[in-house]
């Protein structure tokens, strides 16, 4: 038993725990009555940015698809479970039933663009299916903000109805989790393995047997989906939903989390998605009156200088030695450093094993550069 | 079952007015090794291309063990038994040796594991993942690249490169085995290499290969039969030998 706990990576699940000790920390600030309003407004922005950073990673990062379309999801979402949530609180009344059920009907609805969207991304490439999702986006939001006001209230915004916004960031940190938990298992599975391998080579996926069509529906549609879900959650955290929130400049914020966070990595998204919010929400209360027009500038110039730290080969070397990573394989190095070790030792007893070194034994060719570190995390 | 692996009857594919390939018959039997060769531009490619449903030919079929395969998607032909290898290496090039190896082995139905079973993580999903692990391992022992497991597939040399594409199209346990130039800019030693190394796919596993290559030498000394291609038409058929000393080969590579 004790065996089995050793062997598992506990790497890897690092994130829930981080994720979850913040949960456990705020929530119970928040029950001891220690929080200012302004802090939960955040955690609520932050949570539903990390939502949307970590589905859209899965479509640029492991389908390797470029969307630009994410805020279209979200404005289904938000637009639909609004409205949903807006019409039971009459009957059920505001509590966690009325919730789940806006969240199920935004997700299923977005899911559903999800796949529209993903039918002609199996023929477009590149640049064209951006200008695509671009478009989804721009069309999803004129036609909510063409509607009546009896209906989604057009121009005015979707009232709904707001839950106890105390708590209700406990609800939103929690959906991160489900976010994390499904998205995460996903690409660490076979079927993860093939999302990415059609990012990688889609002509050779397509030789070894992937079904290119159905993994990359996949990909869409689940994006979507948790795409829906924060939407819900945001229609919970304003009393009125307006379309404009749900332009273009909403999708390329998000996407900018991706980027930023590095193509590829989940927990990467979940930190540039932090960040980011919070820097945008610091410098909109720390630049008031004419001050507000600056707001963007610093915003861009950060962003600027942390996609050059990112990728200036000059810093390269600090880079190495300063980061995360290596601090972190350095503190637990005397722990976490057997699973490579038992990994070669099963070799050795694998049935079927051909032995074939000594007919293969021409192999003459130079391998100096042995060690190299996987540029992802290993999802196996 | 079919007397031969591959038949293909008429096969031909034109592009507009351009008639690329035409009238390719080919008949591999099981356990072959079978050469496709042809100066630059004779349609070898292509006909790789039409066989692994890149292409949709636009005359004749063609049959894998007495399957007709026409008009199927790439995967479904790769499913019935169709692996391919391509001319400009084709790996996936951020992932690991073993995670290529890996995706090669995502259709065998042993390795069958919905996606609702990976989302909640059932047992199933361990047990597959932990078999896939040591299969893609076995297989990798097959090219001894078993050490360079854990190395990104582009950062291998390049003979390794070849070989993992040939260990990751052998994954989805082909009947039949496409080599696209295998030996491409590979020095004697890498070629001699691979020599061994195809031999031993037919030996061990009764691999049944079809290959294109312009190593005469190379050809010569692996391949029972070819075919020779010039302009998309069969020009020369049979025991390699003899093919290779056809007069309408030698005029093809070398001129009057």
């Amino acid at each position: 038993m004790m065996k089995g706990f050793q062997n598992i990576k506990w790497q890897r699940y690092l994130n829930y725990v981080a994720i979850g000790l913040v949960l456990i920390i705020f929530s119970s600030l928040a029950l001891a009555g220690g929080l200012p309003q302004s802090t939960v407004f955040k955690l609520e922005e932050i949570a539903i940015s990390i939502i949307l950073a970590v589905s859209l990673s899965l479509v640029v990062g492991f389908l390797g698809e470029l969307s630009l379309g994410h805020a279209g999801f979200m404005c289904v979402g938000a637009y639909l479970g609004g409205k949903v949530s807006a019409i039971l609180v009459e009957p059920l009344g505001n509590g966690i039933l009325t919730l789940l059920i806006s969240l199920a009907v935004g997700g299923l609805c977005a899911g559903l663009c999800g796949f529209i969207i993903g039918l002609p991304a199996l023929r477009l490439k590149g640049d064209y299916l951006a200008i695509t999702t671009l478009a989804f986006g721009e069309i999803v939001r004129t036609i909510f903000q063409n509607t009546s006001p009896e209906s989604f209230g057009g121009a005015i915004g979707l009232a709904t109805p707001r839950f106890n916004r105390k708590y209700f960031f406990i609800i939103c940190f929690i959906m991160v989790l489900v976010t994390l938990a499904v998205i995460q298992n996903l690409i660490r599975s076979k079927h993860g393995r093939a999302i990415t391998a059609i990012r990688d080579n889609e002509i050779a996926a397509r030789a070894t047997g992937v079904n290119v069509t159905r993994y990359k529906l996949t990909g869409f549609i689940v994006a979507a989906v948790f795409a829906g879900l924060a939407g819900v959650l945001f229609s919970y955290t304003q009393s009125n939903v307006s379309s404009a929130t749900f332009d273009y400049n909403y999708s390329i914020e998000i996407l900018v989390m991706v980027v930023l966070g590095g193509m590829g990595s989940i927990n990467g998204s979940i930190i540039a998605a932090t960040l980011i919010t919070f820097l945008n929400k610091e410098l909109a209360t720390v630049l008031t009156g004419d001050l507000a027009v600056l707001k963007d500038l610093i915003y861009a110039l950060i962003l600027i200088l942390i996609v050059i730290y990112n990728n200036s080969p000059k810093l390269a070397g600090f880079r190495e030695k300063y980061n995360l990573k290596n601090l972190f394989a350095r503190l637990t190095k005397n722990r976490f450093s057997k699973h490579d070790a038992d990994d070669t030792k099963r070799w050795d007893v694998v049935p079927t094993k051909i032995k074939m070194d000594a007919l293969l034994s021409t192999d003459f060719v130079v391998t100096e550069v042995k060690a190299d570190k996987p540029k992802e995390e290993d999802h196996e | 079952m079919s007397e031969f692996v591959l038949e293909t009857k008429n096969l031909g594919i034109s592009f507009g007015g351009l008639r690329a390939v035409s009238d390719v018959n080919l008949q591999i039997k099981h356990g072959e090794i079978y050469g496709l060769i042809g100066p630059n531009g004779a349609g070898k490619t292509t006909v790789f291309n039409l066989l692994t449903g890149v292409y949709q030919p636009t005359e004749g079929t063609f049959f894998l063990e007495g399957k007709e395969l026409k008009r199927m998607s790439q995967e479904k032909i790769n499913h019935a038994g169709i692996a391919r290898t391509f001319q400009n290496i084709r790996l996936f090039n951020n992932m690991t040796v073993r995670r290529n190896v890996m995706v090669g082995l995502h259709n065998r139905e042993e390795f069958r594991c919905s996606m609702a079973e990976s989302l909640f993580r059932l047992p199933r999903h361990f047990k597959v993942e932990r078999e896939m692990k040591e299969r893609a391992v076995e297989i990798l022992e097959i090219f001894d690249l078993q050490d360079e497991r854990n190395t990104l597939a582009c950062n291998l040399p390049y003979g390794k490169q070849r070989k993992l594409e040939i260990a990751r199209a052998l994954a989805t346990e082909p009947k039949l085995l496409l080599l696209d130039e295998p030996a491409a800019s590979m020095n004697p030693h890498e070629t001699e290499d691979l020599r061994r190394t195809v031999e031993l796919l037919r030996e061990k596993l009764g691999v049944t290969i079809l290959l294109i290559e312009h190593d005469l030498k190379f050809v010569s000394g692996i391949c029972d039969r070819i075919t020779v291609l010039n302009f998309g038409t069969v020009i020369a058929e049979g025991s390699t030998k003899d093919a290779l000393s056809d007069p309408e080969v030698i005029k093809a590579y070398i001129g009057k």
